[in-house]
């Protein structure tokens, strides 16, 4: 059957299980735009910038686990889409991003609204297309979405000319896909995992670091399984939180730049490491050097290019975590280490970095805290970058699969607010928070006119200090408080908030936070709270740049209050 | 850190802008490539590139396992470390003069290379080998005169039977026999 390049497009999505697309149109692409009503299985999102697209597809995909799809124009459309393509790219998130491009015989030319994107997005995606003919397109969409959610995920690209669009040809939906250059390696090499369960099994001090490639594979019961049988402490990567209940006893939260000082000081003294589905990134190791020091490391992850790429390891495992996981936890015996938890609950007991420090102001730890306890751990939450983000991932009890939604590897401020959008369009059940940061939120504020034209349920937990504020703590900290650039001014948030239609609050004061919580919670609608929070407040745990894991700064006030109130030791990771 | 020169032999797909996505790999480390050779290999529609690189060990190994996650590079190699045939081919403009021609003829004798063209006051040279050869010859010629210098960069191949690049060759070709029909 003879269809259009657009028709055969939207055939593939529907065949390929979209559901969604968070896009914003443009000349180039209208000829697929033109013809979505005639798919209305296919519901578009529109975004108000093509960044937020990106990001949208992005929440959506990690929380839905299914591949996120964006549409953006050609040129300007396809640049604004880049710093998201690169988030996902970072964090291994499925997405495929279909761009308009100028006709076939315009390209080359500088034409109007022309940019190379497939040339821009080659070392930020698995793999891009510039599709030159209708015919080609099915082949090209299915592997697409295949090379997209198989083996390590990623974003891909896909770049239609315009007159591609409209070209007619046969659509056949391939059923194979053939690429000789793309095999994944699922299964574990069995010698590698035996040698691995010996040293597990013969380990005194071992520690399991588990990453977002546990989220990603759904190892979730294969890696409690592990830990509980070995009785190995689990300590996670920042978006390794949710692959492992934070409550359950053998949890002993993240580790890092601002990662619990128990978790970082028991990585630091194990004898064996476990490295499951997470990359040894410079935020999470610290100083290499300094890392790990005295344990062998047993590293699991489908991506082989991951192997040995920051931190020598003594047993690699190439496969999905899953399989490998499930092959492993064969050969291990029960086993106990009381000495070692016993060694690990006395640094929490005495290091308990999630402790919040009494106080007449307003501290954000606080307004996470609160956020948890209303939401009872229900929420899904999804951050900003900066300080807002490393107290959300510290004082939120993560006990639900998949619950927090970070930029990690990018960094990307900006992301929250259109991400949270993704979630909650993907999952509409879930109750989604975006805690943001004013620096954060003000780079993508533009999306509270999607959240109200889509009725997306959001609801936004604004810290806002009045300044970028984990620059500022560098400044602080590290130059000599010369505060340059980082003090910022922002609108009235709660005016923002209802100039587009969107109810809100400003809460100052302690005894406001609950209540203003609750009145979120009850409103069906999206709600936005800007928490006017302690401006100078800092992140602690704190490792500074180039120091070793072991070497980290504790909150002085919250130590100070620690040593003279040691009756009042929290018993888990979340105490008030 | 101490680097060395390292060899690698890659088959990929014969698609636009494969060089530029195993390029990319090495210019984002600041690698300089040596030489880069790229023809067709016995299987159709995979080309077979030889690149040579001069980088830590470590690194080119990170970089070689980046470029097989390059999807269009179905396979690649370190062969360094192997028992490798390398060959250059040169072309080698030389300035003659009559008293220069017949010693110029005897030197390329010597290097068993062969002289494809003649003019009036130059001849172009043609030499296989590998990179010491053609030094050394592009050495002794260099006393006359060069006006022009072209070099193909190296290709390599292991010794023996093995090939370090072996693949399903049936799958790769009949993939591409059903795409064209």
């Amino acid at each position: 059957m003879k269809m259009t390049g657009a028709q055969i497009i939207c055939e593939c999505l529907v065949r390929e299980g979209v559901d969604v697309i968070f896009g914003i149109l443009g000349g180039a692409i209208l000829p697929l735009y033109d013809t979505l009503p005639q798919y209305p299985q296919l519901r578009h999102i529109l975004v108000r910038h093509e960044q937020c697209a990106a990001h949208a597809a992005d929440g959506y995909a990690r929380a839905t686990e299914k591949v996120g799809v964006c549409f953006a124009t050609s040129g300007p459309g396809a640049t604004n889409l880049v710093t998201g393509i690169a988030n996902a790219y970072l964090d291994s998130s499925p997405m495929v991003a279909i761009t308009g491009q100028v006709a076939r015989p315009f390209i080359g030319k500088d034409a109007f609204q022309e940019v190379d994107i497939t040339g821009i997005t080659l070392p930020i995606t698995k793999h891009n297309y510039l599709a030159l003919d209708a015919a080609s397109l099915a082949r090209t969409v299915k592997e697409a979405f295949y090379l997209a959610r198989s083996g390590r995920p990623g974003p891909v690209l896909i770049d239609v000319p315009r007159d591609v669009f409209i070209e007619e040809a046969e659509f056949h939906y391939p059923d194979k896909i053939n690429l000789p250059g793309y095999k994944p390696t699922l299964q574990g090499h069995p010698t590698q995992i035996k040698k691995a369960a010996k040293l597990i099994n013969e380990a005194r001090q071992p520690a399991i670091i588990a990453g977002r490639g546990v989220i990603l594979s759904r190892a979730y019961t294969e890696l409690k399984q592990l830990a509980e049988t070995a009785q190995i402490p689990v300590i996670t990567t920042l978006l390794g939180i949710g692959c492992f209940p934070e409550s359950h006893i053998l949890s002993f939260g993240m580790l890092g730049m601002h990662g619990m000082a128990y978790a970082n000081m028991a990585v630091s003294a194990a004898d064996v490491i476990v490295a499951i589905g997470m990359r040894f990134d410079d935020r999470a190791t610290a100083s290499v050097s300094g890392f790990a020091p005295h344990a062998r490391i047993i590293h699991i992850d489908i991506d082989p290019a991951e192997i040995g790429k920051n931190v020598p390891v003594d047993v690699p495992i190439v496969g999905d975590i899953k399989v490998v996981l499930n092959e492993l936890n064969k050969q291990i015996t029960l086993t106990k280490h009381i000495d070692w938890l016993g060694q690990l609950n006395d640094w929490q007991k005495k290091h308990p970095s999630t402790a919040i420090r009494d106080s007449q102001g307003l501290l954000p730890q606080f307004v996470v805290r609160k956020i948890y306890e209303v939401t009872k751990g229900e929420a899904t939450i999804v951050t900003g970058v900066g300080q807002n983000q490393m107290w959300a991932a510290q004082h939120y009890c993560y006990d639900k699969p998949n619950s927090l939604i970070s930029s990690g590897g990018l960094g990307t401020m900006g992301f929250g607010l259109p991400a949270a959008i993704g979630v909650k369009i993907g999952c509409p059940d879930n109750i989604v928070w975006c805690i943001d940061g004013d620096g954060s939120f003000q780079m993508t504020l533009q999306e509270l006119a999607t959240i109200t034209q889509e009725k997306a349920a959001v609801k936004i937990a604004i810290i806002d200090n009045g300044y970028l504020g984990m620059v500022r703590q560098w400044q602080e900290l590290f130059y000599g408080k010369r505060y340059v650039a980082t003090p910022l001014s922002g609108p009235d948030y709660v005016k923002v908030a209802e100039a587009y239609g969107i109810p809100g609050l400003r809460v100052k004061h302690k005894e406001e936070v609950v209540p203003a919580i609750e009145q979120a919670m009850a409103e069906p609608g999206p709600f936005l709270i800007d928490f006017v929070v302690e401006p100078e407040e800092n992140v602690y745990p704190m490792v500074r740049p180039g120091a070793a894991l072991s070497e980290l700064i504790e909150d002085p006030a919250a130590r100070a209050q620690v040593l003279s109130d040691s009756a009042k030791l929290p018993a888990s990771n979340i105490s008030a | 850190m101490a680097t060395t020169k390292h060899t690698l032999v890659a088959l990929v797909e014969d698609k636009p802008g494969v060089l530029n996505r195993m390029a990319s790999l090495f210019r984002r480390r600041s690698f300089n490539i040596e030489s880069i050779a790229v023809g067709h290999s016995e299987i159709p529609h995979l080309s077979r590139m030889t690149i040579v690189v001069d980088g830590a060990t470590t690194m080119v190994e990170q970089v070689r396992k980046q470029l097989d996650k390059v999807i269009d590079v179905v396979r690649v190699s370190d062969i360094s470390g192997d028992d490798i045939i390398a060959r250059e081919l040169a072309l080698i403009k030389v300035r003659t003069t009559p008293s220069t021609r017949s010693e110029i003829m005897q030197i390329v004798d010597i290097f068993r290379a062969n002289i494809v063209d003649v003019g009036s006051d130059s001849v172009t040279v043609e030499v296989t080998g590998d990179e010491d050869k053609i030094n050394s010859l592009f050495n002794l010629l260099r006393g006359f005169g060069i006006n022009e210098l072209a070099r193909t960069g190296r290709i390599a191949m292991s010794r023996g039977g093995s090939s370090p690049l072996q693949v399903e060759k049936e799958s790769a070709s009949t993939r591409r026999r059903k795409q064209k029909g």
